[in-house]
């Protein structure tokens, strides 16, 4: 009887066990979504940040790099970018602009989520100064240049000749509001 | 230790305990697997009517009954009652029934925990159904809950069906653990791992599934939850989450999650199937070999939900070729069927023909879910209802159609009376002919591109819903003969054998029927 017991205790606390480490392995598939898109390079995610050592220029290839500008859902910025399409030797330097008017009455912040299109892509572009690093914060009625700075690398694959890159506004001012309720007017659910 | 020993020993002798307390208190396996039983087949009606609901609205095009908002509450709703209400608890039912008496034991390993685990689910589908009574309605974003439809676009409601899947995990944990620490530690002596019944096999490899995915389920709720009320950004993009996310954690949960409400149907019918052809069941080592490496690809293959979310290449050919896998150990299965059946001598009984209809309607199923793996062909399939009629053909007449088959298959053992066999075969047939009018046009229309969860379609898929329609509303009142049936055979006496079924082997089989309150007090000996 009392070894019967003991088997059971035993089988309970490690399926207890496996089931606790189970609900962490949830949490942690988040940060090793991440990392697995960070090594890979899959999800169109700019990882090469910061200021470029410098590279050799291939002028004989011209890369096209196309630019769009999204808004999410209800934001009300008007948000474009200078030019919709440049194109660009790999090694070289290329500068350009997003422009954001805040139309509204009220301080607005903002925040620029990237992506670039062909995946495959992202692991040489170069981000050396982009206003998606920071939060954007424009007054009543204001307008601003947002610059962008980049470099891609001459090791682009030769299949490659075009990249999309692609910039989604967010709205994120109820969320930075954290000190009181903000209710959200399409659903009526209260957020923190 | 010696008064312990008494105290089991008097209790052994006790039947029942009397009025509402006997089901409040009990610890009895029997009477809890009733209970499950019981609350599946409630779940199982009222998740029906949100179909017939749904059928309804889609008998013709355009709007007739009802707002889209509650059109989609009704899938949303349908499909969390079918999977986690209907579905599940009755194989945990029919676990806690079949498996002590299956293995020679007592009763099951833990059986306070047993009381537990089954009494927390009436509480957490109270609080999922009276979503549909508050201020916003009913979870409306699809029983897969995508975010950011459940977590910025969810209506108000959405923490209760949060706390509902927590409370609805707990206890499919619970009863998990409950079944593993019973089939490893209460055989009866002699009863090897290799000698044990399928559908005690099944359900212990079902059992390990649900200890790994449940808690990654409450894992994505909780993250929801984190998103909606503690201001975190799991899966908003605005805050630097990322709403594939979701689909990754909650299809790496929901694929296993689909194994879950097969494998002990794929039990049960290895149970059958041997019964009524009077024969062994032909490869058993490697049906327990194949339900094992199902369940290990069950692991690996998620994605193939979400091909169309922007994969690249390789992951779209991973996915396709690991998800094609999968049809050689469940092609295993399906020729050890085959082979039981060859040369024996086959009756057709109910519990047979349910049986039988299960294994060519899942292979159907089982089709269809092998094109939709192919992911170039997939880009059009998906979301569509060629989506729908894949997993309807292996959940209605395959997960539901087991379940049917083993409550014909062991009432008499339960009541101790035989039920009705004509009314039965009506019942069989009604329902075989109902599911494929169903289900099968479904194929067509989705093909032809029409969209699943929408109120309304274009006027050329109008024949094919209106068959549909007729074929749910046939298939559904069918059901009212189950239950009928059932209602009968508790209540009129026309006593049923040991034995049953003339070529019914295993242990439950020894024990008279009615089965005893208690039965294998002392252990039996398995030779
Ligand atoms: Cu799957």
């Amino acid at each position: 009887m009392a070894q019967l017991q003991r088997k059971h205790t035993k089988v309970v606390r490690n399926l207890l066990l496996s089931s606790v480490l189970m609900f962490g392995f949830g949490f942690a598939l988040v940060p090793l979504y991440d990392v697995f898109c960070d090594i890979t390079g899959l999800n169109g995610k700019v990882t090469r940040t910061g200021p470029a050592e410098p590279m050799l220029v291939d002028r004989s290839r011209t890369v096209s790099l196309q630019l769009t500008a999204v808004n999410n859902e209800a934001m009300p910025w008007l948000f474009e970018p200078m030019t919709a399409e440049m194109n660009i030797h790999p090694g070289m330097t290329g500068q350009t602009a997003f422009i954001a008017r805040n139309p509204t009455g009220k301080t607005m912040i903002a925040q620029a989520v990237p992506s670039v299109a062909p995946a495959e892509a992202a692991a040489y572009v170069q981000k050396i100064n982009c206003f998606c690093f920071e939060r954007q914060s424009l007054e009543a009625g204001q307008q601003q240049e947002m610059p962008l700075l980049f470099v891609i690398d001459p090791d682009l694959p030769d299949h490659i000749s075009k990249i999309t890159l692609s910039y989604t506004l967010f709205d994120i001012t109820p969320q930075l509001q954290a000190s009181h309720y903000a209710e959200q007017p399409q659903t009526g659910r209260f957020m923190l | 230790m010696g008064t312990l020993e008494q105290t089991v020993e008097t209790e052994v002798h006790h039947g029942p305990a009397r009025g509402i307390t006997r089901w409040l208190y009990t610890t009895n396996h029997k009477d809890i697997g009733s209970m499950y039983l019981w609350f599946s087949l409630l779940m199982f009606l009222l998740g029906g009517c949100m179909a017939l609901t749904i059928r309804a609205e889609l008998f013709q095009p355009g709007l007739q009954l009802m707002e889209p908002n509650f059109f989609n509450q009704m899938t949303t709703m349908h499909g969390l009652i079918m999977v986690f209400g209907a579905v599940m608890p009755a194989f945990v039912g029919l676990a806690n029934w079949m498996v002590p008496m299956m293995i020679g034991a007592p009763d099951m390993a833990l059986p306070r925990m047993n009381n537990w685990s089954f009494w927390i689910l009436p509480f957490a589908f109270c609080m999922m159904v009276a979503t549909l009574f508050m201020e916003g309605g009913a979870p409306n974003f699809g029983w897969t809950f995508y975010a950011p439809l459940s977590t910025t676009y969810a209506p108000p409601s959405v923490t209760f069906f949060i706390f509902a899947v927590h409370m609805m995990g707990i206890s499919s944990i619970m009863g998990a653990i409950n079944i593993i620490a019973t089939i490893l530690n209460l055989r009866a002596p002699g009863m090897t791992m290799m000698k044990l019944p399928l559908f005690v096999w099944t359900w212990l490899i079902t059992a390990f599934l649900l200890i790994a995915v449940m808690p990654v389920l409450a894992g994505v709720v909780t993250m929801m939850l984190m998103d909606i009320h503690f201001g975190t950004s799991f899966f908003n993009a605005a805050g630097g989450g990322d709403p594939v996310l979701f689909q990754h954690v909650f299809w790496f949960f929901g694929h296993p999650e689909v194994y879950i409400m097969i494998l002990p149907a794929f039990g049960i019918v290895s149970q059958i199937i041997p019964t009524f052809a009077r024969k062994k069941l032909f490869g058993y080592a490697s049906m327990v070999y194949a339900t094992a490496s199902i369940a290990f690809l069950a692991f690996i293959v998620w994605a193939h939900h979400m091909f169309t979310v922007g994969m690249p290449l390789a992951g779209e050919l991973f996915f396709m070729y690991a998800t094609m896998l999968i049809a050689v150990p469940t092609g295993v299965k399906v020729f050890n069927w085959v082979a039981t059946m060859f040369r024996g001598s086959m009756t057709f009984e109910t519990p047979m023909l349910f049986a039988l209809a299960f294994v060519v309607l899942f292979t159907i199923g089982g089709f269809s879910g092998l094109m939709l793996a192919i992911a170039p062909a997939d880009f059009q399939y998906h979301d569509t209802y060629f989506v729908v009629a894949h997993f309807h053909y292996v959940l209605v007449p395959g997960a539901i159609f087991s379940i049917v088959a083993a409550v014909y298959y062991w009432l008499p053992k339960w009541t101790g009376n035989m039920y009705n066999e004509t009314m039965g075969r009506w019942h069989f047939w009604l329902s075989f002919i109902g599911v494929n009018v169903t289900f099968f046009p479904m194929h067509f229309v989705g093909l032809a591109g029409m969209p699943r969860r929408i109120p309304d379609y274009a006027l050329q898929f109008a024949d094919f819903n209106a068959v549909a329609s007729v074929g749910a509303f046939m298939f559904g009142l069918s059901q009212l003969l189950l239950v009928y049936n059932v209602v009968q055979c508790i209540r009129v006496k026309r006593p049923a054998t040991a034995e049953v079924w003339e070529g019914a082997e295993g242990l439950e089989w020894t024990v008279p029927s009615p089965a005893p309150y208690h039965t294998f007090a002392q252990p039996p000996l398995v030779k």
